[in-house]
């Protein structure tokens, strides 16, 4: 083993310096920003954040923690059929498929979805023609609903992709002695393929968390009205008023919502440790 | 299992999978039908008329949208350029080199693509105003590159990383420098991972919305600024092509992305 590198640390520093910055420097002044009143400690900006936008915040955890729930099925099932179906067609065409939305930018599913969930847009209008819904109990979608949906469409197929992944790689035998006890497919995934890719679903779905969380594009194009989601409140606070104090309120209250679920990662991830060093 | 029991069976699985394909390709749909809309209005499910006209205004020479188009790529290029001036040198130190506490150099270029980054960039904003750089392609430039770095570095210390060692003190046995020894063995071997990095890096700057409304508005405005704009707007169709422009990219490097990045690579991405 070398000795510590001065030259490495020479080469890593031009990469550092950015990161510090434009990521730690507004992060300090965020904070800083947050917490004082006229160069003293103070809570004010917070009780003004809470006062104006308590609703949102509830909003925001709620749409988000939907959202993250329902993509964890739907990739729990979609990976389970990819990984126990014996119908070689189904799982076929369903892998070609679910992949789709996995590198499209979120401006743009915001777009699409805008045309697509309207009163008046291919989904309702499918869904007249094929006789489910009458043509006077159409809806638009286009509030939290729409938002959950988006989200949903855009971040599930990158879960799947994880999650398929290491369904994939656990070992099969596992499973055949499973089946041939008589346990149903339903089964085996819940007892015995789930316990084994539990690891990697808690970072696909912390990683979907933290990214629906820092979408700015979305709640805007989808949902215009109110209520809405933290970040188009800070957007609103500055473009309107210039108020970075209560923005960087509300910016602190999203970092507090991050450290949750790394909390929770981190936490999970400990007593994994624990539970091999036994 | 009897035909007779398969058949029910085999139809549902036709019909969810018709349902799922309608979830996925349904928006999609409705966004290329928009692009080619030239009036659609209620009560009709389909355009009135279609036509081309709104493409011929978004293709343009002398439009907005080229030059969005054209603002993007220079944008998205040039954050590749400093990307990779910054992530080749710390991906081989971070690979080959002992660094004191690499982990934590490691998890801070990841922290600014896990933060919640609207809360940063309006601060980003604020610095850039006092020095001149909202507004520039360099400010845009910078906050794209910050973004991607954790592609980059990590994916170019997974690249440096799976290039065998005995290759290279070969190469020094031989009696070439450390410096040639780089050029010749080391980063050509490296190269297809750091050009899977590259095109990460170059996606995400294409389609990045936050950081540009926060710093580039109002002389930048990139591609999906356009898209949104339009969108507000009210005018579906541009701000659909825009979007169809940008799903291009997209869409290749799902169905490739596979070739881009070998699984040697993938599997010492973040060690």
């Amino acid at each position: 083993m070398p000795r510590p590198s001065l030259f490495g640390l020479l080469l890593v520093a031009p990469a550092l310096a950015l990161v510090a910055a434009l990521f730690l420097w507004p992060l300090g002044y965020s904070l800083m920003a947050a917490f004082t009143l006229n160069g003293e400690f103070s809570l004010a900006h917070f009780r003004k954040a809470f006062e104006l936008y308590s609703t949102d915040i509830v909003f925001t955890l709620l749409i988000i923690g939907l959202s993250t729930l329902l993509i964890a099925l739907l990739s729990i099932a979609i990976a389970g059929i990819l990984t126990l179906s014996e119908t070689g067609w189904l799982v076929a065409v369903l892998k070609q498929l679910y992949r789709w939305p996995l590198f499209i930018p979120f401006i743009v599913a915001g777009q699409c979805m805008r045309t697509f969930l309207a009163k008046n847009g291919m989904m309702n209008n499918t869904l007249v023609s094929l006789g489910v819904l009458d043509p006077s109990m159409t809806t638009s979608f286009l509030d939290w609903r729409g938002i959950v949906i988006t989200f949903v469409w855009k971040q599930a197929p990158f879960v799947i992709l994880m999650l398929a992944g290491a369904m994939a790689s656990i070992d099969r035998s596992t499973i055949e002695a499973g089946r041939n006890l008589g346990a149903s497919r339903l089964r085996c995934l819940i007892e015995i393929v789930l316990p084994q890719v539990g690891q990697t679903l808690l970072v696909a779905l912390v990683l979907s968390f933290v990214t629906m969380l820092s979408v700015l594009s979305v709640p805007m194009m989808v949902a215009g009205s109110q209520p809405t989601m933290l970040t188009v409140d800070m957007a609103f606070r500055i473009n309107a008023y210039g108020d970075y104090p209560t923005a960087n309120a509300l910016g602190v209250v999203s970092y507090g919502i991050t450290a949750i679920v790394a909390w929770v990662y981190l936490r999970h991830n400990l007593r994994q440790h624990e539970a091999q060093a036994r | 299992m009897t035909a007779a029991r398969a058949l029910p069976a085999t139809l549902a699985k036709i019909g969810a999978l018709a349902l799922f394909a309608f979830a996925i390709f349904g928006p999609l749909t409705n966004l290329a039908l928009w692009s080619v809309a030239e009036r659609w209005y209620t009560p009709f499910k389909l355009p009135v008329t279609y036509g081309l006209r709104y493409w011929e205004v978004v293709f343009r020479p002398t439009g907005d949208a080229m030059a969005s188009l054209m603002t993007s790529v220079w944008i998205a290029l040039l954050t590749v350029a400093v990307s990779l001036a910054l992530a080749i040198p710390a991906g081989y130190a971070l690979a080959r080199l002992k660094l004191p506490l690499r982990a934590a150099i490691m998890i801070l270029f990841l922290l600014p693509q896990a933060f919640p980054s609207v809360a940063i960039y309006i601060n980003v904003a604020k610095l850039f105003y006092q020095i001149g750089l909202t507004g520039t392609v360099a400010g845009v430039v910078l906050v794209h590159a910050a973004h991607g770095l954790v592609y980059s570095v990590w994916i170019a210390a997974a690249a440096f990383a799976a290039v065998d060692r005995d290759l290279e003190l070969a190469a020094r046995n031989m009696g070439a420098s450390p410096l040639r020894t780089f050029f010749t063995i080391t980063l050509p071997l490296a190269l297809p991972g750091i050009i899977a990095s590259a095109i990460f890096v170059f996606l995400e700057s294409l389609d990045e919305f936050t950081g540009t409304f926060f710093v580039g508005v109002p002389q930048v405005s990139t591609l999906p600024l356009l898209l949104y704009n339009a969108s507000m707007g009210g005018n579906y169709q541009i701000a659909s092509i825009t979007a169809l422009i940008l799903l291009v990219p997209s869409v290749l490097f799902m169905l490739f992305v596979e070739r881009f990045l070998r699984a040697d690579v993938l599997s010492k991405v973040g060690h």
